[in-house]
């Protein structure tokens, strides 16, 4: 079949749906949010339409510059250990048996299943010292006594990458079941070992889709708030943790809203700064 | 009993997603309704259902006036979406229940009715600060329930139960407390006011509120969990994990009626006595009715049948009570509350919370 370039307005037809959803369900809110970033909060009240810049103002400073630089921080990591653990798992998962893949990803997507909810409490309870992991290390007498590990950083990376791995998996691997055998074969005739062909070969061939991986785990991970919260401690609380408490708890929504508008702004800069270096290096 | 007891957690925990199935379910009570009829706004979850069945039923046989029962979510989106509707002339319930800073931001907006008290002739039972005033001394709320969060802990790790609230400052108490995260809900600054600083009176300048503050970052180091939710303070108490803190009153009570090791105590400087007021919007027109239900609301054995049934501290007066001591202790304390500076969470709502948030995150 070949295609023509649509002539007449009708052809653009199937577009006019998807075009409204979008601009219905994101454009709409978000360019409410954006206005509402520049109302004038009235302490004690509400908030009434004007243009003032205050809200940007408040959140300029070094605790918030903390907090924003925290939360970046926390998802890059995620996004890192994600794809660390993601991409030789999907590969070993490719090469397995049917009936092996099939089980793993039926088991992979029950985890979206749960609700984030759910992921915490079920992490918090594995970390407590009551009821924890640590009491099968003190039984298998790797430890003394057994120990809380939550709140703590590792507990917060742990559920967020463990929330996020579903994901990676799925983006990874109708890549990884369509590359090339015959590739790391080559490798492997040519005197590589496994793990050397596994670099040199199977992730350079691969690192568009590591590259939108990566992106797509900190996109994710860069909203969550339930996760710091449930297992973290303050300092390990992100923006997102304090934009909720500004628009839910204390009704300022200008603030709320500047602080989101803010987040949007520097994770698009960074994704645009991560596409860019990647087609610069593409193009070398 | 554990199904009631999760409920009770729901109560103010309500998820948003609640309210349309809820308000639904409350139909049929509008089916049944005679001519008058009035839409009412109680928390969502064990509360609402608690009032369904031990309250609305008999007001609607003693009056006539059939309610509906509207479940609201807590923190302040109720009162948000009250506003939104009263701009556009709507009342999406004619009363509801608010807390006491919702009514003060209220007030700003006049969002409330004025109650005229010769309707209520039964609010003379009120204890006085149950009367939510505005500037110029009309009525904008009635006490509608109040309850304690006390200092709770856990019976197999803390043996001796704390008299004061300093037990939190304590060096053993390193990284075994479970504190509220928010300061417009946890009301530490007046604890700490209280306690160490002769009073809630403390609080009046932003020197002694910074003050307050650089006593309470002493606490961190004691803190192992600053909870938004009640579930997961409630899971951790239970088992020891976190085996003190602050809590509500009633559902540790039900808690420990239930066997697990937990206590409430009532420390020596008093618990902290939050609650809530039924107030109008001023989009209702159902005035007529909503004093009517104001009135039935403070009737003594109304306010007893809440305590026993409900869990909730009564807003009227002790005397006027047919609670026996038993059941009184069950829901209050004759030792003298810390009540909340509410005034400061509406004229220095961002300064507070900003400190604060700086406090524990910094």
């Amino acid at each position: 079949m070949r295609r023509e370039p649509p002539q007449r307005l009708g052809d653009y037809g199937p577009l006019f749906f998807p075009a409204g959803m979008l601009t219905l369900f994101f454009v709409v809110p978000f360019a409410t949010m954006i206005a509402v970033s520049f109302f004038q909060r009235e302490q004690g009240g509400f908030y009434t339409p004007a243009f003032v810049l205050d809200n940007y103002a408040r959140f300029l400073s070094l605790f918030f510059g903390k907090v924003l630089g925290f939360s970046l921080f926390l998802a890059v990591a995620v996004a890192i250990a994600c794809v660390a653990v993601g991409v030789p798992f999907t590969y070993l998962l490719a090469r397995s048996a049917r009936k092996t893949q099939i089980a793993w990803l039926v088991a992979l997507l029950s985890i979206l299943s749960l609700s984030e909810v759910m992921i915490g409490f079920a992490w918090s309870t594995l970390f407590s010292r009551t009821a924890g992991i640590t009491n099968l290390f003190v039984w298998l007498g790797l430890m003394s006594q057994a120990q809380a590990l939550t709140p703590s950083f590792g507990a917060v990376m742990t559920a967020m990458t463990y929330q996020a791995f579903p994901y990676t998996v799925l983006v990874l691997y109708p890549a990884l079941v369509r590359l090339d055998p015959t590739l790391a074969e080559a490798a492997r005739t040519l005197g590589a070992s496994p793990v050397k062909a596994f670099f040199t070969v199977v992730v350079p061939a691969l690192r568009n889709t590591i590259l939108a991986t990566l992106i797509m785990v900190f996109i994710f991970a860069l909203g969550s708030y339930l996760l710091p919260q449930l297992l973290g401690r303050p300092q390990h609380w992100t923006l997102s943790v304090l934009i909720t408490d500004q628009a839910i708890y204390q009704s300022n929504m200008p603030f709320a809203a500047a602080m989101a508008v803010f987040l949007v702004l520097v994770s698009l800069a960074l994704v645009g700064l991560a596409v860019y270096a990647g087609r610069q290096k593409e193009a070398k | 009993m554990s199904d009631i007891f999760n409920n009770k957690i729901g109560r103010r925990a309500v998820l948003a997603g609640g309210i349309a199935g809820a308000s639904m379910l409350a139909m049929p009570a509008v089916l049944r309704a005679q001519d008058k009829s009035l839409k009412v706004g109680v928390y969502g979850g064990y509360f609402k259902d608690s009032f369904d069945k031990n309250i609305f039923a008999d007001f609607t046989k003693t009056t006539g006036i059939a309610v509906e029962s509207v479940a609201e979510p807590t923190g302040e989106a109720w009162l948000v979406q009250l506003e939104q509707a009263a701009k556009a002339g709507a009342a999406p319930a004619d009363v509801s229940m608010m807390s006491q800073v919702s009514m003060l931001k209220g007030q700003s907006t006049n969002l409330w009715t004025p109650l005229d008290l010769a309707k209520i002739p039964n609010a003379k039972n009120l204890i006085d600060r149950f009367v939510n005033k505005y500037p110029d001394g009309k009525i904008a709320g009635i006490g509608a329930v109040s309850w304690y969060i006390t200092l709770v802990s856990n019976t197999d790790v803390v043996k001796e139960a704390p008299t004061s609230w300093a037990a939190m400052w304590e060096k053993d108490k390193e990284d075994k407390l479970g504190l509220l995260a928010l300061v417009s809900n946890s009301f530490l600054l007046e604890v700490t006011a209280k306690t160490f600083m002769g009073g809630t009176n403390a609080l009046d300048t932003e020197e002694g509120i910074v003050k307050a503050l650089e006593k309470l970052a002493e606490l961190k180091p004691n803190v192992r969990l600053w909870y938004r939710d009640e579930a997961q303070f409630e899971q951790a108490l239970k088992s020891g994990e976190i085996p003190m803190g602050q809590y509500y009153h009633d559902v540790t009570g039900l808690a420990a009626a239930d066997g697990n090791p937990v206590r409430s105590t009532f420390p020596k400087e008093g618990g902290i006595q939050d609650s809530g007021c039924w107030a109008l919007s001023r989009a209702s027109k159902k005035t007529e009715e909503a004093h009517t239900f104001i009135n039935y609301m403070c009737q003594p054995a109304i306010q007893a049948t809440l305590s026993r049934k409900v869990g909730t501290a009564p807003t009227i007066k002790r005397d006027l009570l047919d609670l026996t001591a038993e059941e009184f202790a069950a829901v209050s304390s004759d030792i003298e509350p810390i009540i909340p500076r509410y005034d400061l969470y509406q004229t220095k709502s961002d300064f507070l919370n900003q400190k604060w948030t700086e406090m524990i995150a910094g």
